[in-house]
């Protein structure tokens, strides 16, 4: 944490890291954001048309997807995607004393290795949230209007009139929250990995495992403060 | 002395691998420390560069405890001193030419040209001109080492670390690398510690040698007076004869 605010900016490695986080991974958050909408306002649709409630389906799939849908499911697969490259890639250099060369060079290899890195997910993960916050609500109103028949002007009023401002920043900050377990989690198993090429195999697994599980346990108490701090509930 | 090296004692897994080591190295001179494998040699050169910290013991470099420093006090040092790696330990993700640059970029006060210039003489004396844009992944084991040696002293070191140099390479590769570290020291008038069980290699750079055994430094002496010796465990070491009670380290 201390080379956070001791850091020697490297814009260079910066600008590596949100490329390789932020624009390699729109395709998958977008396909996650798309599948997530699309498939929840089916869901959605078909519970509340057994309740005569068709002109609920917009603001509930909005809400579920803006505070959690979005946010974690966004997350998860970036766990996945990026935690895995950071554990696995920092623990290579770590077997095969590349983190050593880096030392002997007068280097210090957390500020070069992981703080370019945790700035880059700090700044992609709410970016990407967003993007996917937007194309599940999207994709949800291409289901349930033009597909399902629901009343397009009711579905956008009562989306717009239910969804809050505050339900958009909790999926964001949830985004950005997120993204920092990620960082912390896989750049600590990289730089305190297992030996040997198996131990870089479980190292990564151990970093998607314990970020996916950290997201979804601290999602519960995340929720409880966000909700307290943007709606008040 | 640019080097003093005093009871350096260090315990890896609970198990003792230092046990006061004791060596000087003076300016330009190549010290040879020789001993079997698992003995603590490659243990000793991270303590040198401030890798490991030891349990106890002083390393002094021109006179500073480099033991007592932190991270960033060792930084400066660390620019004096270069270090090759057992398996060379370039960066697999840069080309051969970022590699080189990377100690001067990260170290500043050079401008492009001065850094390609550089770069250029460097690969020029390890002997591989017009491989800057190769990756490390299309080098064999001896190009390898020289791109890692030319990455070494491109900062113009005043002592350079070897750890086991030659390991792993055929014996014509093996004797291009020892010429090459002979050449460098001269050249570029460093002071050199080789750590290797690779007698050939020993005898063909060092000033003087130092046998490591059990922890301590057991003999020391002219590539001459070692060849020369009769104490029983150095000649049993240099002619590479192994006794019944030789544990497998």
């Amino acid at each position: 944490m201390r080379c956070l605010f001791t850091y020697r900016f490297r814009w260079r490695l910066f600008l590596e890291q949100m490329y390789l986080i932020g624009l390699k991974s729109q395709f998958v958050i977008l396909t996650t954001g798309a599948s997530v909408g699309a498939v929840f306002a089916a869901q959605v649709h078909f519970q509340f048309v057994k309740l005569g409630m068709e002109s609920a389906v917009g603001p509930t799939v909005s809400v579920a997807v803006c505070r959690e849908l979005g946010p974690v499911l966004c997350c998860l697969l970036l766990a996945g995607r990026v935690g895995a490259a950071m554990a696995a890639e920092i623990s290579s250099m770590k077997n095969t004393e590349q983190i050593d060369a880096l030392r002997a060079m007068g280097v210090y290899p957390v500020e070069y290795l992981a703080v370019p890195r945790f700035l880059g997910l700090l700044v992609s993960a709410p970016i990407l949230t967003g993007m996917a916050l937007v194309v599940g609500i999207g994709c949800g109103y291409l289901v349930a209007v033009p597909i399902l028949g629901v009343d397009g002007a009711y579905y956008m009023d009562n989306t717009i009139k239910f969804t809050d401002m505050g339900d958009v920043m909790i999926g964001l900050s949830k985004g950005l929250l997120f993204g920092i377990i990620i960082a912390v989690i896989s750049c600590h198993k990289g730089f305190n990995p297992e030996m040997g090429t198996a131990g870089v195999g479980r190292t990564t697994t151990e970093a998607v495992v314990n970020s996916s599980l950290a997201i979804l346990v601290s999602n519960f108490f995340f929720t409880i403060l966000l909700n307290n701090l943007f709606l008040g509930d | 002395m640019l080097l003093e090296v005093k009871e350096l004692k260090k315990t890896l897994n609970r198990s003792p691998v230092l046990k006061g080591v004791d060596f000087n190295v003076a300016k330009a001179e190549r010290l040879v420390i020789i001993g079997r494998s698992g003995g603590g040699k490659s243990v000793l050169l991270r303590l040198i560069m401030g890798l490991l910290q030891p349990d106890a013991g002083k390393v002094l470099y021109q006179g500073t405890n480099l033991s007592e420093l932190s991270e960033e006090e060792l930084n400066p040092y660390r620019r004096k001193i270069g270090m090759l790696f057992q398996n060379g330990a370039l960066f697999d993700s840069m080309s051969v030419a970022e590699n080189l640059a990377f100690p001067l970029l990260e170290h500043g006060g050079f401008s492009e040209k001065e850094i390609k210039n550089k770069l250029d003489e460097a690969l020029d004396m390890v002997d591989l001109p017009g491989q800057q844009k190769k990756m490390p992944g299309e080098l064999s084991g001896g190009m390898k080492k020289r791109v890692a040696l030319a990455r070494a002293v491109i900062s113009r070191p005043e002592l350079m670390l070897y750890d086991e140099p030659t390991t792993g390479l055929d014996p014509i590769v093996a004797d291009s690398i020892n010429k090459l570290i002979y050449r460098l020291s001269e050249k570029l008038e460093m002071a050199s510690i080789v750590v290797t069980h690779d007698m050939t290699s020993a005898y063909h750079v060092a000033d003087r040698m130092c046998y490591l055994h059990q922890g301590k430094i057991y003999f020391e002496g002219t590539p001459k007076e070692v060849q020369a010796s009769e104490d029983p465990l150095v000649k049993n070491f240099v002619q590479g004869i192994s006794e019944d009670s030789d544990a497998i380290v």
